[in-house]
């Protein structure tokens, strides 16, 4: 018997890339291949696309100049920072699953590798992703830069580069940071929560820094404020040389790269020995919670019944928490502005319309498909004695219910201000649920609630439908707040893309 | 055996994918029997009793429950029977105090009469020490009682199970056998399919055997015998007749 090869890391490198690049493919074709010719134009068609809006942002920059002032190295500083949140966000939210789904451990750890040399190859691949996502997603802005002020812009991609390397680092030390503090159960809902409101935190925080100097919505006021800029350190402090890479010197991006490789080495040498352990107990979790106080045994009417069930598992569920959680971080900005400027609200007011009416429908949309195609037991609940009718009205009074309960005291806020603007809300949030909620029952196709991550691979239609159709209905409501008949072609507008959506949809609804 | 007296009375049920699943069926099963219905892979067990319990359309013929046309009216149907699937589907974040509270309310039973049952079948089941703990860490086996807890709380005169003893350690495949049996005593009706030749066997009363979606041979393990002529256990006899079938 010859001796058994050397798995290589190299080796190993391939089938773990091998392994994320037909998962990212089944994201993208939901599981269909024939499917990915086509997903891929769509992808390339909407990254040239892109560049438009990131023309017209960059337009308002002179990418031509050759001089680095403070106000510059500020301005580049502060996108950066913006930049590593959002990819921060994501790969903390992949090492979480990476880390709470047993796929291959038992066989990977059962084999005769060190977990050393196993679970760096993951971490690896891991940033490998994250890193080509900082890539794509800096395309459009890197491009532009690049044609209007020349090629040093096209540094700027090494930064992304470095950027995913550092983004993805700091999420593996986090996560494996908090699960060693708060252990595998709470670190899974701690985890996803943190990387939800770090990925909407940075944008938010902007706005409410900007408000609260100058009583506008706009980022750019605050970032090119005068107090910000002086209050910066000198121009040659360490703290630019991400901005200076950004700007095409050589020394900075060589740094920068360097510092992201070698935290990546650093991360992968102190966390995979204990990565595959750490996997282990988090999905050997016996997973035990006992409800706090005995239940009461109660049973309801078949439709009270269903909707109890629903809210029961809504409440239940962390990742769904986070989400809404996430939505209506969105809401502070809009309602600072509001408290800042009570004395002439109406503006601010027209605004927490718009983002209470989008805030509804997504949220709604959300719900709609846990309720409705999430449903864990459905032979049991199409056996019983129930019309399909009655269950799916049940489940839609479910989502309208909580969607009541988490935005109706915002409403009711907005109502003390002003009732006109807070009818327009009302009659805004319900159609922009009702329409989400149907696109829901259009396009359901029965799936795990666990895969709740994965809905919008099952139909995009259905996606942008969704977003479409909060954002139209949101635009109504806020132009009725405004007190403009405009306010009737928005509406229009929503209704269409419902009509449209439906030709397109597989089925009719039963309700 | 006309269709009131019986529990199930299926004419000519037919159902077709690809090819036909269930074809031309004929079977009858008393009020208060145990019935296996036994066959190979693909031999339309699973299409038959999904059928019954309203999950498929069938392309033709009639299904009755205790007398009622179960395709003109299936909610009356429904009311009387309880389906229990091989891979039980609970939800993990309720309990099982819970899953038998919605379950109830689902059928309709009234408050007291559906928490006796159910604190009686908790007990039954083994699940009392995890009565108020959601579902999500479960075994399998335990999800399985769960999931028979649920499809007896409304106390069903018809239960229909698909291969519920998959995957079950041997402690709970007992209990599982034991409630069955005891719901039999009572005069309640199971019919279950199933791979496993012993359980049929020891516990049914008559046995249907199904192949390409049609019944070859029905009756009691003696009468099965009978027919095929050679063999003393079930597993001779189902071989034997399949074998003739597929020979044939």
């Amino acid at each position: 018997m010859s001796a058994p090869r050397q798995v290589t890391f190299g080796w190993l490198l391939r089938h773990e890339l091998r392994l994320s690049w037909r998962d990212w493919q089944a994201m993208l074709t939901a599981g269909n291949r024939r499917r990915l010719g086509v997903a891929l134009i769509i992808l390339l068609f909407v990254g040239a696309l892109l560049h438009l809006p990131a023309y017209a942002v960059v337009a308002q920059f002179d990418a031509a100049s050759e001089t680095i002032d403070k106000s510059t190295l500020v301005t580049i500083s502060l996108v950066l920072i913006l930049y590593t949140s959002l990819l921060l966000s994501q790969a903390m939210e992949s090492v979480t699953r990476t880390l709470y789904s047993r796929g291959d451990l038992d066989l990977v750890m059962s084999s005769p590798l060190t977990s050393t040399r196993l679970f760096s190859v993951r971490i690896v691949t891991n940033a490998a992703f994250v890193a080509l996502m900082a890539l794509a997603l800096s395309a459009p802005i890197v491009d532009v830069l690049a044609l209007r002020g020349g090629p040093r812009w096209l540094a700027a991609y090494g930064v992304a580069l470095a950027d995913g390397l550092l983004a993805a680092s700091l999420a593996v030390a986090v996560t494996l940071g908090l699960f060693r503090v708060l252990g595998p159960r709470r670190t899974r809902i701690v985890a996803q929560v943190a990387a939800a409101v770090i990925g909407a935190a940075f944008a938010i925080g902007i706005q409410v820094i900007a408000i609260l100097s100058y009583g506008t919505l706009s980022r750019r006021a605050f970032v090119a404020s005068d107090a910000m800029v002086a209050a910066a350190p000198d121009g040659t402090s360490p703290l630019w040389w991400p901005a200076r890479a950004v700007l095409g010197e050589a020394a900075p991006l060589l740094s920068l790269l360097l510092l992201a490789v070698a935290a990546l080495a650093l991360v992968a040498w102190t966390f995979a020995p204990r990565l595959g352990e750490n996997s282990l107990a988090a999905t050997d979790l016996p997973a035990v919670r006992r409800n706090r106080r005995a239940h009461v045994f109660r049973t309801a009417s078949p439709a009270a019944a269903m909707r109890i069930k629903e809210w029961r598992l809504l409440r239940r569920d962390p990742w769904l928490v986070s989400q809404a959680l996430t939505q209506l971080l969105y809401l502070a900005p809009p309602a600072l502005l509001l408290a800042r400027n009570v004395s002439d609200s109406a503006g601010a007011l027209v605004v927490v319309v718009i983002v209470l009416v989008t805030v509804g429908g997504q949220l709604a949309g959300a719900l709609a498909w846990l309720t409705i195609s999430g449903e864990d037991a459905p032979e049991m609940v199409r056996t019983a004695p129930v019309a399909a009718g009655a269950v799916t009205r049940a489940k839609v009074e479910a989502v309208m219910g909580a969607i009541v309960v988490a935005l109706g005291p915002l409403v009711l806020g907005v109502a003390l201000l002003s009732p006109y603007d807070a009818l327009a809300a009302a009659i805004g949030l319900a159609l922009a649920a009702m329409s989400t909620i149907r696109i829901q029952l259009w396009f359901r196709s029965q799936a795990k609630r666990s895969h709740f991550r994965r809905r919008h691979t099952s139909s995009r239609i259905a996606t942008f439908g969704e977003a479409l159709v909060s954002f139209s209905w949101a635009g109504a409501a806020g132009l009725a707040a405004a007190g403009t008949w405009i306010a009737a072609f928005s509406a229009a507008t929503a209704l269409i893309i419902l009509g449209v959506v439906r030709v397109v949809s597989p089925r009719k609804a039963e309700t | 055996m006309n269709a009131a007296s019986s529990a199930l009375q299926i004419r000519g049920l037919a159902k077709t994918f690809e090819r036909p699943a269930v074809d031309n069926l004929d079977l009858t099963v008393r009020a208060g029997e145990f019935y296996a219905l036994l066959g190979p892979n693909g031999a339309g067990k699973t299409t038959t009793l999904r059928m019954v319990v309203g999950l498929l359309r069938p392309d033709a013929g009639s299904i009755n429950v205790f007398g009622i046309d179960a395709l003109a009216d299936p909610i009356a149907a429904k009311r009387l029977m309880a389906w229990v699937s091989d891979e039980p589907m609970i939800y993990d974040k309720l309990t099982p105090m819970e899953y038998l509270e919605f379950v109830a309310g689902l059928w309709g039973v009234e408050s007291a009469t559906a928490a006796r049952a159910a604190n009686e079948l908790i007990d039954w089941l083994g699940l009392r020490p995890h009565a108020d703990e959601r579902c999500e860490g479960f075994s399998r086996g335990m999800r399985q009682k769960v999931a028979l807890a649920g499809a007896l709380v409304h106390d069903p005169r018809l239960i229909i199970l698909d291969e519920p003893l998959t995957g079950l350690d041997a402690g709970t495949a007992r209990q599982v056998k034991d409630v069955l049996q005891a719901r039999v005593r009572a005069g309640g009706t199971v019919i279950m399919t199933t791979h496993i030749l012993e359980v049929a066997e020891r516990m049914a009363e008559r046995i249907g055997v199904l192949t390409n979606g049609r019944l070859v041979a029905e009756g009691t393990l003696a009468e099965l015998r009978l027919r095929a002529g050679r063999g003393t256990s079930l597993e001779d006899v189902f071989l034997t007749l399949v074998g003739d079938i597929a020979a044939a």
